[in-house]
């Protein structure tokens, strides 16, 4: 698979969301907005993409019987990173974002990119590997959190376009749901012609 | 009083797979029949049960002490993924009928977010020791319930004629959807 390939097989043909169905808690856990969701998708695609450099330039060093548990600590150690991070210097967000911020450990994405993708290549394709899955996951939280805040709220990335109310059940837990559930099917309804 | 609020609470109001948007992956993946989803369910809340105990302990002996609470992240996964393991050795030997009905959810219930999930959020709230665990329990009866409720209404859709771009994962979170809502009737029950 070519460099380019790589970087961007995670937006359509792979795409976290869209297609694998991965990391489904953060996805609609945190879409309350284009901006949170925007958030969400650069902390795990941090952490994806500098856990796939560890986890490939460890891969010859750690016992095949104990990677999982390796692996899990070398992403448990960049999750704290980010947590620090972030609490640091974007605290609202840090609020907002919440326990998904920790659970960026238990994301399935990161963990199958480890074992799948980082433990059999170089460091240069594993990075490539992790910015191109996190690219997808991060521009696919960006379209839901998009929907969301235009229907819920009425805005996008905060600026108001509608006056008075919108549909509030968008920004709730039922909206989160049925949002994902039809920009899937646009998705596959899309995608179904390029197969 | 105090304890009732925090199970009503936690199986009703803010339930973790409905409100709170944790353990979906299992929510989605495991809930095509209504049995595997019962004995998920069980798995869930026995793991749930003991790791609260083990997070809390963790927490208030080892972390606080040493002032090294930003290890939590780390501290708490490797506990939850041992204690699992440990489960399934212990389960194996003591009790096989048990094993045989709960065996193999237990690998799955690692990467659960749900497990460490509410190991987190029981720090966050301050809860003591036997809040946590009711906290725990009841949390996990929220997710039994939210998972055998779903799976009953997955296994009507299965039946259903529709059009091919919907069909599996998009119905079922459009159910999902649905299913919060009803479940949004409680909210206000009890303030968290």
């Amino acid at each position: 698979m070519s460099k380019l390939q790589l970087l961007t097989k995670g937006l359509i043909k792979e795409n976290p969301t869209f297609v694998l169905l991965l990391g489904m808690c953060p996805t609609l856990g945190t879409t309350t907005s284009a901006i949170n969701g925007l958030g969400m998708g650069v902390a795990t695609l941090f952490v994806l993409t500098l856990s796939n450099m560890a986890i490939s330039l460890i891969k010859n060093v750690v016992p095949g019987k104990v990677r999982i548990p390796a692996f899990i600590v070398v992403i448990a150690s960049f999750v704290t990173v980010v947590q620090l991070l972030m609490e640091a210097y974007l605290p609202d967000l840090y609020a907002t974002l919440g326990v998904f911020i920790p659970l960026i450990v238990v994301n399935c994405i990161i963990l199958g990119r480890a074992e799948a993708f980082a433990s059999k290549n170089n460091v240069i394709d594993s990075a490539l590997d992790g910015l191109g899955i996190g690219l997808g996951f991060t521009m696919s939280l960006t379209i839901l959190g998009a929907v969301r805040e235009m229907l819920g709220s009425g805005s996008i990335f905060g600026l108001k376009f509608v006056t008075g109310d919108a549909m509030l059940v968008f920004v709730l837990a039922p909206g989160a749901f049925i949002a994902l559930g039809y920009l899937l099917v646009i998705f596959n309804k899309l995608t179904a012609k390029l197969r | 009083m105090e304890y009732f609020i925090i199970i009503i609470g936690s199986i009703f109001v803010n339930n973790i797979v409905l409100a709170q948007f944790l353990g979906i992956c299992p929510f989605l993946g495991v809930s095509t029949k209504v049995s595997t989803s019962a004995g998920m369910g069980a798995a869930v809340t026995f793991v749930m049960a003991i790791a609260s105990i083990a997070a809390y302990l963790i927490q208030y002996f080892v972390l606080v002490p040493l002032h090294i609470e930003y290890m939590q992240t780390i501290t708490f996964i490797l506990v939850i993924a041992a204690l699992v393991q440990m489960v399934e050795i212990i389960l194996k030997k003591v009790s096989p009928a048990l094993y045989q009905a709960l065996g193999i959810f237990l690998p799955l219930i690692t990467t659960n977010c749900a497990v460490l999930g509410v190991a987190i959020l029981l720090v966050q709230k301050e809860y003591n020791l036997a809040e946590s665990v009711v906290y725990a329990v009841s949390t996990a009866i929220g997710f039994t319930l939210a998972l055998v409720l779903f799976a009953g209404l997955r296994e009507r859709l299965e039946l259903e004629n529709l059009p091919k771009a919907m069909k599996g994962i998009p119905i079922a979170l459009i159910t999902a959807g649905i299913l919060a809502m009803a479940f949004m009737g409680f909210s206000g029950l009890v303030r968290m």
